[in-house]
């Protein structure tokens, strides 16, 4: 039979787990979001070399697993630190998985808001720069401000795929909402408990998160 | 003060403008007609550099645009720009439309763009929409708003591209009262226009073009004079526009 008290005493340490996925992730998105529009601006540049930096560094981080990213840079970072730094420098899983979906989920927003750029109209461009405002301007004040408006579905979509893709995490021992989960109910000897009630979580939230989408699309639509 | 010397230009292997020259002084109005994909379009928009062209020079206000030490985007903040398809900031309501380039290119208070925004509002009629947002407005109102917030910018001369042709025909008017008014007070400005009307009207000379090339470049009373001397292309050309 299955019990669901044990759960009660366990929901503090749950909580905790849950805030550390939602902070990998608002934290993922936000770096994702400000690294994928550079990458963007990147690409759609007239500049040759920027293009191609950026199109090699999309392709590629869309090419390999979340997960080889996570583990590799669970490696990568300190090395990378000491090197510059010429001492050891404990960085912490936090930090590390953090700047692996950063970097990964650039790569995935790059192209979102690359569309949303290419998606407003020529002539936006034209009048401002015929107004007198410069390069930086014309994107800052008139073409990414559009852009975003209506990408605003589509990136929450994104950020609803990084809420699930966190839980790569416990690859590092990080205690996220799901391994809080798992752990738990291992301690306790009712895993099934537990990640029954993790996978309702999960969907709550996501299905929430998608009927706000939905709502946003409809209103954006009109 | 446009001063457009044998300028040509490329698209790849096509030349979309062949060896095009003309001038339009101070207070001068020039409308500029032709058929659809004679180059009108690139011309005028060769004329504040939003399009590049290979060879020749124009000098806008003592300004080269071919010399590349010329700041582009500050010549531009002083030629005025209508576009046939309005072209106002959706995201933006009409007085920030009015107001956005005064402030954050020639530096202007937010109070001291306010009051110049709503005053050009007024000017074409409008002020009771400022806190509108485009979406909301008719094509004919949105053109005008267009114009206010070219003349906001304090320009030395205005260029037009088909500013009326994607109106519903209703609203021609209202927009093209707007441009004759501003062709009284002396403005100078140059039109790619198909409406003769308002050519008749304002205009001082008028342009014909045809293939990329300048074929006609002569006085209002000359073009719609005697037709017999025009070029045979712009016969035609005339005849069919004034059928409609
Ligand atoms: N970006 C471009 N690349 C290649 N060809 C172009 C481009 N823009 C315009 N052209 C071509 O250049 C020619 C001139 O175009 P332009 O828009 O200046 O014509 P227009 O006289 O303004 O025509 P319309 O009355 O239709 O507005 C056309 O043949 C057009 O197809
Ligand atoms: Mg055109």
């Amino acid at each position: 039979m299955m019990d669901f008290s044990a759960i009660v005493p366990a929901l503090p340490g749950l909580w905790d787990g849950l805030l550390m996925t939602l902070q990998l992730m608002v934290m993922g998105v936000l770096g994702g979001v400000v690294l994928g529009t550079l990458l963007a601006l990147m690409r759609l540049s007239h500049n040759r070399l920027l293009a191609t930096i950026a199109a090699t560094y999309v392709n590629y981080f869309r090419s390999i697993p979340l997960l080889l990213v996570i583990t590799w840079f669970y490696f990568a970072v300190p090395f990378i630190l000491r090197w510059i730094t010429g001492e050891d420098t404990p960085v912490g899983a936090f930090a590390s998985c953090l700047v692996a979906f950063v970097m990964f989920e650039a790569a995935y927003f790059c192209e979102i808001v690359r569309a949303g750029i290419q998606a407003i109209p020529r002539g936006q461009m034209g009048a401002a720069q015929a107004l007198g405002m410069s390069y930086g301007q014309t994107m800052r004040l008139i073409i990414l401000p559009q852009a975003f408006r209506k990408m605003t579905p589509l990136l929450l979509q994104q950020s609803i795929i990084l809420f699930q893709d966190t839980s790569l995490v416990y690859t590092v021992g990080l205690m996220d909402f799901l391994n809080a989960a798992r752990s738990r109910g291992d301690i306790i000897g009712q895993p099934h408990e537990f990640l029954i009630f993790a996978g309702l979580v999960y969907f709550t939230i996501s299905f929430a998160a998608a009927q706000v989408v939905k709502l946003l699309q409809k209103r954006l639509a009109v | 003060m446009i001063s457009i010397k044998n300028v040509n230009k490329w698209y790849g292997s096509f030349q979309v403008l062949t060896d095009c020259s003309t001038e339009v002084k101070k207070g001068e109005v020039v409308v500029v007609c032709g058929p659809s994909g004679s180059g009108k379009s690139t011309l005028i928009k060769c004329v504040n550099a939003l399009e590049p062209f290979q060879q020749g020079d124009i000098v806008v206000d003592n300004t080269s645009i071919a010399d590349p030490r010329t700041n582009l985007p500050k010549l531009r903040s002083r030629v005025g720009m209508v576009f046939q398809h309005f072209e106002l900031f959706p995201h933006l309501s009409i007085s920030e439309n009015l107001t956005i380039a005064q402030v954050k290119v020639l530096g202007r208070s937010k109070d001291e763009a306010i009051e110049k925004g709503l005053k050009l509002l007024d000017r074409v009629g409008l002020l009771a929409h400022a806190n509108k947002h485009p979406g909301q407005l008719s094509g004919g109102q949105q053109q005008r708003v267009a114009i206010a917030r070219a003349l906001a910018m304090d320009p030395v001369v205005m260029l037009f591209d088909e500013p009326t042709s994607a109106l519903d025909p209703e609203m021609v008017n209202e927009v093209l009262d707007v441009m004759v008014q501003l062709a009284q007070e002396g403005m100078t400005m140059m039109c790619v226009t198909h409406e003769m009307g308002f050519a008749r009207k304002v205009a001082d000379r008028v342009i014909f073009m045809d293939a990329g090339q300048i074929v006609e470049d002569c006085p209002k009373q000359a073009f719609f004079g005697d037709v017999s001397q025009r070029s045979e292309r712009a016969q035609q050309f005339l005849a069919k526009i004034l059928q409609h």
